[in-house]
């Protein structure tokens, strides 16, 4: 299973292509009839190409306003949890460990509710990450009150701090949503991308290269969890120090991820887990594949989110736990065989 | 490196206990030392002192001329190697990768691939314990022998001058554990300092040329297995009477339990 120098750079570029394909492709997904070359012509007449627009201004802002930055947006969220989740489970050791099961997301959510509610929209990343952050710490908090650092120590914080989490969460909806509001924000939570735009799109791909493309360097240090903390610290690698600059920027990930897209769950279970069936658990491998698979994967089901029932969109976080869910099940089940 | 791995007045402690209360020994290099005593007295946390898993409350841990807890991570595990008991994990890694692990401290981040020195010791390593022909098997469809060899593999991938096991034996069968420790005695005759808790006493006076003895937290003993193992040590420090008898080929002590009378 172990891959060679030149079946890498073949399974990297394919999987670009894919992504790249996929992109052009949702973008014609719609009620407008659109042909990918019309979406090739005006995404490079946009970036600066020497391509003539060639469709109508209607058409190129469907194209260009509407369609390819919520593309983007999903491609960007699917590489960036499917991340963390990679992270998270090299990390504790946990093939169930995920920013959910941590915590973090229903702390980034409760965070993001928080601002949106206060009648600062445009200031909900903050709050993603500052609720992220603040459930990461209690999380680890908790789990050295509870002993030390073991996996299960750290999943049982993490579902306490979820569900403190998210009943603030429903008793600041309840308390104060109103109308619309009510039914936006509960969408949001379910996990949607509904109505994002270029804005969103910017911060989230910006979250994504400048957090998770360093993150990618951690490869080789975090192959050396493989065998546990000991094994690690004897192979040279500072434990306390690389978990904790992982953990932070995984904090602040999920928060600038949820802040955008809501809860969508499971992405970060199970991408790592199909992943790492075709190519092995070698990090410098396993978590740039990831982060392709997660874009690719996120692009589809966000394009099925808007297209199955249209008019009527589903929110993307209930697709993915429909398909999730099965897969989830199946990891318990081996990782019951294993143990 | 001549002097070995030398522990000077070593205290740890946790708490209001004291885990090791001014532990003075020595595991000399080209030999095979072995750590016993009885269950909490001491040997791992002494084995982790060493590689600086652990702090040190006063004491020393040297290995030749280095501070051995003290000195870089990477440093350290350029020249020092450890194996624990294995435990259950869920690792997809091929043989060969689990032995490639042992190469970290030599590759840096930006590497994307191992270099020819990498393969070269990681053949080196598998062929060391036999496992060449299980290269690209999955790690978690080997025996838990297979498996044990391959962390064994795995520290001699560092080519380390200092080996520590934590009862790397334990769990495995008789063949697999005789197997195994006949191993660490070749890397000892080949120069390399072996430090190893066991707790099959049988075992390690057949293999050991030194034993250490720990009980609560104190060194009572270190010397050649014959001159360690004694009826009145075993009774001191395990609270069993037991005859200690020569094996009929190596001389080695044997140890018999008597049993409890009724």
């Amino acid at each position: 299973m172990s891959l060679t120098r030149g079946p890498r750079i073949a399974l990297g570029a394919g999987l670009w292509a894919l992504l790249l394909a996929s992109v052009v492709l949702a973008v014609t997904f719609g009620p407008a009839d659109i042909a990918p070359q019309e979406v090739w012509q005006t995404i490079g007449h946009h970036i600066g190409l020497p391509m003539e627009s060639p469709v109508t201004r209607l058409r190129d802002a469907i194209i260009w306003e509407l369609r390819l930055p919520r593309v983007l947006v999903a491609a960007g969220i699917g590489a960036g949890l499917a991340l963390c989740g990679a992270i998270m489970q090299a990390l504790t050791r946990n093939p169930l460990a995920d920013p959910y099961l941590l915590g973090l997301s229903s702390g980034a959510s409760f965070g993001a509710v928080v601002f949106l509610l206060a009648g600062a929209a445009l200031l909900m990343p903050i709050g993603a990450f500052l609720g992220a952050g603040a459930a990461m710490a209690l999380t680890l908090l908790i789990t050295r009150l509870l002993g030390g650092a073991t996996p299960s120590r750290a999943i049982l914080a993490g579902i306490a701090i979820s569900a403190l989490a998210a009943a603030g969460t429903s008793f600041l909806i309840f308390w104060s949503a109103t109308g619309d509001s009510y039914r936006e924000i509960l969408s949001w939570l379910m996990g949607s991308l509904s109505g994002t735009g270029w804005g969103d799109a910017g911060i989230v791909l910006s979250a994504v290269v400048f957090l998770g493309v360093p993150m990618l360097v951690s490869g080789r240090s975090l192959d050396a969890f493989a065998f546990g903390d000991a094994a690690a610290a004897t192979l040279g690698i500072d434990v306390a120090q690389l978990r904790w600059v992982l953990l932070a920027a995984t904090a602040l990930l999920t928060g600038a991820l949820v802040a955008i897209g809501g809860a969508i769950g499971f992405v970060g279970l199970i991408i790592p887990h199909v992943v790492r069936l075709g190519t092995g658990s070698r990090h410098r491998v396993l978590l740039p594949v990831t982060m392709l698979v997660g874009a690719i994967f996120m692009v589809w089901t966000d394009t099925a989110a808007r297209s199955l029932f249209s008019p009527r969109e589903l929110p993307v976080g209930i697709i993915t736990a429909l398909l999730g869910a099965p897969i989830f099940l199946l990891v318990l089940l081996r990782y019951r065989r294993v143990t | 490196m001549s002097a070995g791995l030398v522990f000077s007045e070593v205290v740890v402690r946790a708490g209001q206990s004291t885990l090791l209360d001014g532990v003075t020994c020595v595991a000399r290099a080209g030999r095979l030392t072995g750590l016993i005593g009885p269950n909490g007295a001491g040997k791992s946390t002494l084995m982790r002192a060493a590689l600086g898993l652990v702090a040190m409350d006063s004491g020393s841990i040297r290995f030749g001329d280095a501070d051995l807890p003290a000195m870089p991570r990477r440093d350290r595990a350029q020249m020092s190697a450890f194996v624990e008991q294995s435990g259950a994990s869920e690792v997809h890694l091929s043989a060969r990768e689990v032995v490639m692990l042992g190469r970290i401290p030599f590759q840096s981040v930006w590497q994307s691939t191992a270099g020819p020195q990498d393969d070269v010791a990681v053949d080196a390593a598998l062929a060391a314990v036999g496992m060449t022909g299980f290269a690209e098997r999955q790690y978690q469809t080997l025996s838990g022998g297979e498996q044990q060899r391959l962390q064994v593999a795995r520290a001699l991938a560092q080519q380390p001058q200092l080996l520590i096991l934590d009862e790397p034996t334990n769990h495995l069968d008789v063949h697999a554990q005789l197997s195994i420790l006949n191993l660490l005695r070749q890397r000892a005759q080949a120069g390399a300092t072996v430090f190893l808790a066991l707790h099959d006493l049988n075992l390690a006076a057949a293999f050991c040329d030194e034993l250490v003895v720990l009980h609560h937290g104190r060194q009572v003993a270190q010397g050649s297995p014959q001159a360690v193992l004694t009826p009145a040590l075993l009774a001191d420090v395990y609270a069993v009477k037991a005859s200690v008898l020569a094996h009929p080929h190596s001389g080695r002590p044997m140890i018999a339990y008597d049993l409890p009378s009724d």
